[in-house]
């Protein structure tokens, strides 16, 4: 990423530090609590996958990230930035990818990349998002409305919104839920691409095993808000003398439920 | 189904892009511009909106217009101050337009679910309030003008005949609906939609208590200091000095410049807090299933 002017020093000063680090991070609504102390950091150019059930803190744990919400306590530092109070200073080097979060619908395709290539401060706006459009395939849907897109091609946008600033974190909340089998395939090779090519930082949210043994190379997997594995997916078949991430996932939670019976008898 | 080529090895490179730097003035005032662009995309995609922003203003205008004919033949104080009901419904559009602007334009966001795309982007807080106060001017531009213009033709009243203190009026109701669209912009984030009645309804509360068609004198006394500690009531009352008595009163305007600045600076410090109250609460991570 190439800038026309310098950075600031104070500015410098929180840009050296890893993509994500998370230390000892708490988030309570009010009785619930939705992630209970968890640590970890990413390192430049890895591909993690936050694995676990519904209400494992998956979600919670990425908007944290992000900065959407306040931990009740400890520290998420992005590129060395406390979250959210000093958000600014990163934001330009993130972005985020989720089928759950929309962009106006009623703005063309062109017209929502526009918008974001300009609050990303995109240098030559036009230019980006036609190379972008040509790279996921997108050309056809510029001129016509978010909202009278399908799932899979809302997903496409989606994603080259996230791509505008070619951020070197970007996070992603089950990015191929509700795509068909060949577009999802296609996203997976997009993202893998993306990330050996750029050397970015990649953090996705996923329910899809296979998924997740062919994009990642770390797994953390969550359970009731705590990290109850970190591993590499093959450390953990073999750990688990299992065949696949799906059989190890089905037996952790098949463990936990019971842990859960054992605590409440 | 369209059929997904493999991801390109050659051809254009998606993998590294040229930004401008994202701190400083002029990056402030991009990405406010991006966002003002944004509400003229959607306001430029919908004809009913375009009506929506002038239909109000000129029902309300012809109405007033028309009670003003009629009382201006029976009644002295109407026939000696011509334009007096016209002129406050012009001036409590202002007032009420112009919140009404802002926080449609906030509304549109909540609407589409963009809400949490603008805050994890470089986008900070101040710079979208300021996108909405300059889309609540836009609005009130478009929406108000054509009925001033109207005013004059079909009823002979010149709201610009008031000169310089009409800038003075503006001025004040301006910054009144500003700080109230804080405050239900505020509400509205931190409790969703459901609370999108009072983007709608809020400023009417004010409609009563800052005697935009009578003087301050028609109020009970006790309710006189609460009209008065409302910036507006200031405003309607420097409007009935020129057209009744010819005069301006300067320091009409003073007192609501001043109760101004303190409803700007709760307005904004609300808004702050019911944002933070979002952040920690989730409803501005409403990301997953």
């Amino acid at each position: 990423m190439r800038h026309s002017a310098p950075v600031p020093h104070a500015r410098r000063a929180v840009a050296g530090g890893p993509p994500v680090e998370v230390r000892d991070l708490v988030k309570r609504y009010k009785a619930v609590t939705a992630v209970d102390g968890i640590n970890f950091r990413l390192e430049r150019g890895s591909v993690t996958a936050l694995l676990g059930g519904n209400g494992a803190g998956k979600t919670t744990t990425i908007a944290m990230l992000l900065g959407l919400l306040v931990p009740t306590s400890g520290e998420v530092r992005i590129f060395g930035a406390r979250m959210p109070e000093q958000r600014g200073l990163v934001a330009w080097r993130l972005n985020f990818e989720s089928p759950y979060l929309d962009m106006p619908q009623r703005l063309t395709v062109r017209q929502n990349l526009t918008v974001y290539a300009r609050l990303y401060g995109v240098a030559d706006v036009a230019g980006r998002i036609v190379r972008l459009a040509e790279a996921l395939q997108i050309e056809a849907l510029l001129e016509r409305p978010n909202g009278k897109l399908s799932a899979g091609q809302k997903t496409r946008v989606s994603l080259a919104k996230a791509l505008l600033n070619a951020p070197e974190l970007l996070l992603l909340d089950e990015p191929t839920a509700s795509l068909d089998p060949e577009t999802a395939d296609w996203l997976r090779r997009t993202l893998q691409d993306y990330a050996s090519q750029r050397g970015a930082t990649i953090l996705f949210a996923s329910h899809n095993m296979m998924e997740v043994e062919r994009l990642s190379d770390r797994v953390i997997l969550l359970e009731a808000g705590h990290i109850i594995e970190d591993a590499a997916p093959r450390a953990l078949i073999r750990k688990y003398g299992r065949k696949t991430l799906e059989d190890v996932f089905i037996d952790v939670a098949r463990r936990g439920r019971e842990q859960a019976d054992a605590a409440n008898a | 189904m369209q059929r997904m080529r493999k991801p390109a090895r050659k051809g254009p490179s998606i993998h590294h892009v040229e930004l401008l730097p994202p701190w400083g003035l002029r990056a402030s005032a991009r990405r406010i511009a991006a966002m003002i662009l944004r509400y003229t995309y959607l306001i430029r995609s919908s004809w009913t909106r375009w009506i929506e922003l002038a239909y109000w203003p000129l029902v309300q205008m012809l109405m007033w217009g028309f009670l003003q004919k009629h009382l201006a033949a029976n009644s002295s104080l109407f026939a000696q101050a011509a334009g007096l009901l016209i002129g406050s419904v012009l001036l409590w559009d202002i007032l009420f337009r112009g919140k009404l602007g802002f926080s449609v334009s906030f509304l549109e966001e909540m609407w589409s679910r963009n809400i949490g795309q603008l805050m994890l982007s470089p986008l900070r807080s101040h710079e979208f309030l300021m996108a909405l106060s300059t889309m609540s001017l836009i609005r009130l531009s478009v929406g108000v003008l054509p009925v001033i213009v109207m005013a004059r033709v079909l009823f002979g009243f010149d709201l610009f005949s008031l000169g310089l203190p009409l800038g003075a009026f503006f001025a004040n109701l301006i910054l009144t609906s500003w700080a109230l669209a804080l405050v239900t912009s505020g509400i509205i984030l931190r409790f969703g939609l459901g609370a999108e009645e009072l983007a709608w309804t809020f400023g009417f509360v004010l409609l009563p208590l800052c005697c935009v068609y009578y003087p301050l004198e028609v109020l009970p006394t006790w309710l006189r200091p609460i009209s008065l500690a409302l910036p507006p009531t200031h405003v309607f009352e420097g409007m009935r000095a020129i057209l009744i008595e010819g005069v301006y009163r300067p320091d009409l305007m003073w007192r609501a410049l001043g109760l101004n600045l303190v409803f700007l600076t709760v307005g904004f410090f609300a808004f702050r807090a019911f944002l933070r109250s979002a952040r920690i609460n989730g409803s501005l991570s409403q990301l997953g299933e």
